[in-house]
């Protein structure tokens, strides 16, 4: 199969240029002789919506771009935390496709990709449909290992929130962590690598510590962690004793930080077989691929989609590109702005091999922002290439430990203006 | 040769003018009179303003004759559309207007793509209007304007301004800049890099490139964009300010 769509692509893309040049020749307006090559994109989130803007954006009408993406207000999970410490409304993460429809003529459905037929290429809609595709950007984000953490399942997530999807897990957390009783248990169940946002769960310890030292200062934070170690452990760890000294325990895997299962009906998180009662348990499951690229048949045992780094193409399909957190690409980290970054390369290829745009050599950065106290941000970032294994890390940066206040502060505040700028770049 | 935009300032004095002399006749607080405090809070303007005998734009437009000037009213300068929206609406730059706009850009002027914070102290503004004050209806008595950035200041080979970008590489090569950079600008240190002069841009991403300047993640940014590789993003970030 993947033989015979290659050497469709291949044709398709010679039948383009001829078709050009003989217009061009006859100086007549370019009217193919069969329709504008199509796009597919699943998942409206920061891979999927900027792939859907720039491929628009940049082919100016010359590729018809759909995006499928269920709901009608995207909630980003990046500063999510910073609406459970505090420091935005809810209504400041949340993002609509209007621009997408309307500045780029952008095909929004909102509805549930549900299958891809790969042979006719094309993706079966939960509303019944179908579309078409010349190529399909797959971005579904993740979705969470069923059994990861025993004791919990989809039917618990009121009792115990993931809120690793934002959303409504986001506000019913924070609405969980305000009605605590006076020192009361908050816990984490941390998920095992690869996750999403690596400083994620970190972050959001740091925000519920930030509301409870003012609203529930006796009440205490219990993080259960499968790793050894995380990202920006050292910067974390200093911020927590200088701001919220006592209240920060984390038992990691050498006391059973990866043994553990939780009895929502009971509110208790057992470690190692001891069990523990909580007022609030924060599970975030190990995770996977969103489960539209299980069901395309390409992602690998791990549950993720392998790509090729120059392109975000499948590995199993090269009609179809998998981006962000859904992707198993090397050195990267699950990140929205990892998944912005991989969306322009992948728009950048996809242009090519559909139109006769210029195809340039494949480039991906992160930067990850983390706000640990009031104007106390911290960053991560790095600068990758493609290579023919994998997405490779060439460069990279961490602020350090015991950082002036003012830059600490300058930090924070660039993170409000990446926000600003990150919205505009996927959203428009 | 002065450019024609700079209004009066263009017109070259007819003999050049000792600083001494020059604070001899200026009005009280003006450029050549000033003890220090307004020239040296104009220090952070000057780096992206040009103000003097044959000013031109730069990042920012020239501030000659800026009092009584209608906004966004030079020639030649690729205003935000928030500043065009404001200058079509009546605002005109008095003591009272600057005032306003420096102590809050953002606030007073939401969307403008001046890259400054703003400031708060309502003495130190006085000083710095007073100062530019200076470079209003001065005619032909003003100092030569200062260059806004200069390769030297960063050991750089001048020859680097003179490589010419690939605007389409240039287009492609921005998708890193503009998950930060927005276009419309910025009071919270992630400045607005839309419409910037060849040189200024091709000179701060050399030296960051270099490490002549510190912020790490531009650092990492430039340290792997080849000179030609910057010299195209130079050109589409100059092209982008001129799209509607």
């Amino acid at each position: 199969m993947n033989q015979s769509n290659g050497t469709g692509g291949l044709s398709r893309r010679h039948f383009l240029a001829t078709a050009a040049a003989t217009s061009a020749a006859l100086t007549a307006p370019a009217v193919l002789g069969q329709a504008r090559p199509r796009v597919v994109v699943v998942g409206g989130g920061a891979g999927g919506a900027t792939a859907a803007r720039y491929i628009a954006r940049d082919s100016k009408g010359a590729v018809d771009v759909t995006l499928v993406e269920p709901t009608r207000t995207y909630y980003s999970c990046f500063f999510s935390n910073l609406y459970i410490g505090g420091f935005r409304d809810f209504a400041s993460i949340g993002h609509t496709y209007g621009a997408l429809a309307a500045g780029h003529g952008i095909n929004v459905v909102h509805d549930w990709a549900v299958s891809v037929d790969r042979d006719a290429r094309s993706v079966g809609l939960a509303g019944g449909g179908s579309l078409a595709y010349d190529r399909l950007v797959l971005a579904p984000g993740i979705d969470f290992r069923p059994g990861s953490v025993p004791g919990w399942d989809l039917s618990q997530q009121n009792r115990m929130p993931h809120a690793y999807k934002a959303g409504s897990q986001t506000q019913l957390l924070r609405a969980q962590i305000e009605a605590m009783p006076q020192g009361g248990v908050y816990c984490m169940v941390a998920p095992p690598n690869p996750f999403r946002c690596p400083p994620g769960p970190y972050e959001r310890i740091s925000m519920v510590a930030h509301v409870l030292k003012q609203s529930n200062p006796s009440a205490k934070i219990l993080i259960v962690d499968p790793k050894e170690k995380f990202s920006k452990q050292g910067l974390f760890e200093d911020g927590w004793q200088r701001h919220y000294a006592g209240m920060v325990e984390r038992v990691g895997p050498d006391f059973g930080g990866d043994k553990v299962e939780v009895r929502p009906e009971a509110m208790e998180v057992v470690i190692d077989g001891e069990a523990t009662k909580v007022d609030v348990c924060n599970v975030i499951p190990a995770q996977q691929a969103g489960r539209i690229a299980a069901l395309a048949g390409i992602t690998n045992e791990a549950g993720w989609a392998p790509v090729v780094a120059h392109t975000m193409q499948s590995r199993e399909d090269e009609n179809i590109h998998v981006l962000g957190d859904a992707s198993q690409q090397g050195d990267m980290p699950k990140s929205g702005f990892s998944a912005n970054s991989q969306a322009k390369v992948c728009a950048m290829a996809v242009r090519g091999a559909l139109t006769d745009s210029s195809v340039f050599p494949a480039r991906f950065s992160n930067t990850c922002w983390s706000l640990i106290g009031t104007d106390d941000g911290v960053k991560v970032g790095a600068s990758y290439q493609a290579t023919d294994e994998k997405i490779a890390k060439t460069d990279g940066f961490i602020s350090e430990v015991g950082e002036s206040a003012e830059l600490r502060k300058a930090t924070y505040e660039e993170s409000l203006d990446w926000y600003a700028a990150i919205s505009g770049d996927i959203f428009g | 040769m002065f450019p024609s935009r700079a209004g009066p300032a263009a017109r070259a004095p007819s003999r050049p003018l000792a600083a001494g002399l020059l604070a001899l006749l200026s009005t009280a607080g003006a450029w050549g009179a000033d003890d220090g405090r307004g020239g040296a809070l104009y220090a952070e303007c000057k780096r992206c303003h040009q103000a003097g005998r044959g000013a031109e734009h730069r990042i920012g437009p020239h501030l000659n004759d800026v009092f009584g000037r209608r906004a966004a009213s030079l020639e030649g300068f690729p205003y935000s559309p928030a500043m065009k929206a404001a200058g079509a609406g009546g605002l005109t730059w008095t003591e009272a207007t600057l005032d306003a706009f420096l102590a809050d850009p953002h606030a007073f002027v939401p969307g403008s793509r001046m890259s400054y914070a703003g400031l708060a102290n309502r003495e130190e503004r006085g000083e710095l209007l007073a100062w530019l004050r200076g470079f209003s209806g001065a005619g032909s008595d003003l100092p030569p304007a200062e260059p806004t950035i200069t390769p030297e200041e960063y050991g750089l080979d001048p020859q680097l301004l003179t490589i010419s970008g690939d605007p389409e590489y240039g287009a492609y090569l921005a998708g890193e800049c503009t998950t930060c950079h927005r276009y419309d600008g910025s009071d919270r240190g992630i400045p607005s890099i839309t419409g910037w002069p060849l040189e200024d841009f091709v000179i701060a991403l050399q030296a960051y490139k270099r490490a002549k300047r510190t912020h790490p993640v531009m650092q990492l940014v430039a340290g792997r964009l080849s000179d030609e590789e910057i010299a195209a993003l130079a050109v589409h970030f100059r092209n982008l300010a001129d799209e509607p």
